[in-house]
């Protein structure tokens, strides 16, 4: 026989190879992210400059509410914002993915990892990776421009380490989003089309720079319903930061943030995780 | 586990269609291992389905096809670690340098980080890119990325390697480097299969031709079989004076033996020719005998247009329109 496989390499089992691939191609995606700052910039530059933006251009104008009645704390708000912009920016983390999927649908590259002999779902799982390893970025950057504008936390580290940790766990639900919408639309520039008319707007209907039982009627309803609402004031809680107390008459997930935003990080993640993975099987198969 | 094989490729009535469209419509061929064979024909014949249900990128609706050895169906996993494809549109990755390229290729074949990196310098060597190696790919020149490509491909030493439209969209001078290339690979023993729109390039590479249009193969056979088909190479002249063409004509016909074509208005006259360079210098002396200027003598190859015009009597037409495509469905029925 003149035509030989080349020979199976050693070392690598199935479970082993997937962690390889899967870190082989999260890898590739970490250098793609330091080569493009400008698809950075919703992680770095962006929410630095919405802490700026609103602690020092419209904070001034904004008064956060004590349900109890007494005066509002005139530097209050400083401490309230962070919590809001953790949380538009976590929201955020479901374009990065996105886009690096549908520009790698776009390009061929994704049949060019598909002709390698390359474990089952580790190209899905590089890119997961690399985009929650992304998600710690603004995270960090957030923390200290925050802390530069006044934020402070005020309460035991383990709550505060908890807050961090629902960031990173919510960063992981937007994730599978991300996947599904870079699977399902056809380019990059329709994952930003995307952007601008849904999410963008459905992080600024919530608790994310005003106090909900400042907007109208409706608007109001979809602001304390919203899981970035309560993203947002799970954080407040955790930080210990104004404006996590609720109303008497606010709605349940006002007075559970933390249940309830976990309830829609386990929501998303069973929902969205099986149908991404799908669509991406499907945007893949001819 | 496997019967030995000395195909490389064999497919067997390969179906594929996308929603009416029928890509291709029962394909069979064999590449013996070690051989090249080039699949001819113009834009949406199925030459990119062909290629991609043969690396297991595309299920195909009917057929079977066996690559070294495996099935496409039931062993993927080895059909994929046994070949390298080259992508129509070069799909080296743009935002990393032409090394970080290869080394991961390395790696997700599974060959170790130390020996991705030896691998990834030598064929960086092989290919000219060593001075290259740390620019991003996106700085790269057409021809560069091509090469990167193909090193891509041989990175794991595939026993097989498909390329589709290696040469498309490269200038001359980077074409024939690529060629050169590739009869390196073949003279190591590589089987290659590779797609073309050009007749040219597959003489020059092939030793099996397939001619592939709407689905269907409508010829096969080495080069020299394929050109008897389609009358094989022209003599061709451009005189300078109108006034002379039939002169010219009258002597281009004693030196072929056949009736040769004639464009009144381009002052040119084509004719078959079997006798090669040894007619083109007859024809040339007689001419200069009766003292009759051209702008131009030559011999030159059909085109794709003109071998399809002899094969199926219609000129080689791009993406089949929903007409044209549905009786060919119904008779793959």
């Amino acid at each position: 026989m003149s035509v030989a496989p080349s020979p199976d390499l050693p070392g690598l089992d199935a479970g082993p190879r997937f962690f390889h691939d899967t870190w082989v191609i999260a890898r590739r995606g970490l250098k793609h992210m330091k080569r493009q700052p400008e698809a950075l910039a919703d992680a770095t530059i962006q929410p630095i400059m919405f802490v700026l933006l609103f602690a020092y251009v419209f904070g001034g104008a904004i008064q956060v509410p004590n349900p109890d009645g007494s005066p509002p704390d005139p530097n209050a708000y400083h401490e309230f914002l962070m919590g809001g912009i953790f949380a538009q920016t976590m929201a955020f983390g479901v374009f990065g993915v996105a886009m690096a999927l549908a520009s790698d649908r776009k390009n061929g590259a994704v049949d060019r990892f598909r002709s390698l002999p390359i474990a089952k779902g580790s190209v899905l799982a590089g890119h997961a990776f690399a985009n929650l390893l992304k998600g710690l970025l603004p995270i960090v950057l957030m923390s200290i421009a925050g802390l530069i504008v006044g934020w402070r936390t005020h309460n035991s580290v383990p709550e505060v380490l908890a807050a961090y940790g629902l960031m990173i766990l919510f960063t992981f639900a937007m994730i599978w989003i991300g996947i599904l919408l870079g699977s399902v639309l056809a380019t990059p520039e329709a994952v930003q089309g995307v952007a601008f008319v849904a999410i963008f707007p459905l992080t600024f209907v919530a608790s994310t720079f005003v106090p909900t039982n400042t907007l109208p009627g409706v608007l109001r309803t979809i602001a304390e319903w919203n899981p970035i609402s309560a993203l947002a004031g799970s954080l407040r809680e955790l930080f210990g930061n104004p404006g996590a107390a609720p109303f008497a008459d606010s709605p349940w997930p006002l007075h559970h943030p933390i249940a309830y935003v976990l309830l829609w990080i386990a929501g998303i993640t069973i929902v969205c995780a099986p149908l991404a993975v799908s669509a991406y099987q499907n945007s893949i198969a001819d | 586990m496997n019967a030995p094989s000395t195909n490389a490729i064999e497919a067997t009535g390969l179906i594929k269609r996308f929603g009416t469209k029928t890509a291709l419509n029962g394909v069979d061929f064999a590449v013996p291992a070690g051989t090249v064979t080039a699949v001819l024909g113009p834009n949406g014949a199925g030459k990119t389905t062909a290629v991609r249900i043969l690396t297991t990128l595309t299920k195909p609706d009917g057929g079977r096809a066996r690559v070294a050895g495996f099935d496409i169906a039931t062993d993927a996993v080895k059909v994929r670690r046994s070949l390298g494809l080259a992508a129509q549109d070069a799909t080296v990755d743009a935002l990393l340098t032409g090394r970080e390229n290869l080394v991961m290729i390395g790696e997700l074949h599974h060959l170790g980080r130390k020996a991705a990196k030896k691998r990834a310098d030598q064929l960086l060597s092989d290919f000219s890119l060593t001075d290259s190696a740390d620019r991003l790919a996106s700085d790269y020149s057409g021809g560069m990325r091509r090469r990167l490509d193909l090193a891509a491909t041989l990175v794991a030493r595939p026993p097989v390697l498909f390329l589709d439209e290696p040469t498309t969209g490269l200038d001359p001078r980077a074409r024939n480097e690529l060629w050169e290339v590739l009869d390196g690979l073949v003279g190591r023993g590589t089987t290659l299969m590779l797609t073309t729109q050009y007749l040219e390039e597959a003489e020059r590479l092939a030793d099996d031709i397939v001619v592939i249009d709407h689905g269907r193969i409508i010829a096969q056979g080495d080069s020299r079989e394929l050109k008897r088909k389609v009358g094989g190479d022209q003599l061709q002249l451009v005189v300078r004076d109108p006034a002379r063409l039939d002169h010219a004509v009258a002597i281009l016909q004693r030196g072929s033996g056949s009736e040769p074509q004639v464009d009144v208005q381009a002052r040119t006259a084509t004719v078959p020719t079997s006798a090669g360079v040894a007619a083109l210098a007859a024809v040339s002396v007689a001419l200069a005998d009766a003292g009759i200027e051209v702008d131009d003598l030559g011999m030159r190859q059909p085109t794709l247009d003109e071998v399809f015009l002899t094969l199926t009597g219609a000129p080689a037409t791009e993406e089949p329109t929903e007409d044209t495509a549905k009786p060919l469905q119904k008779a793959a029925r």
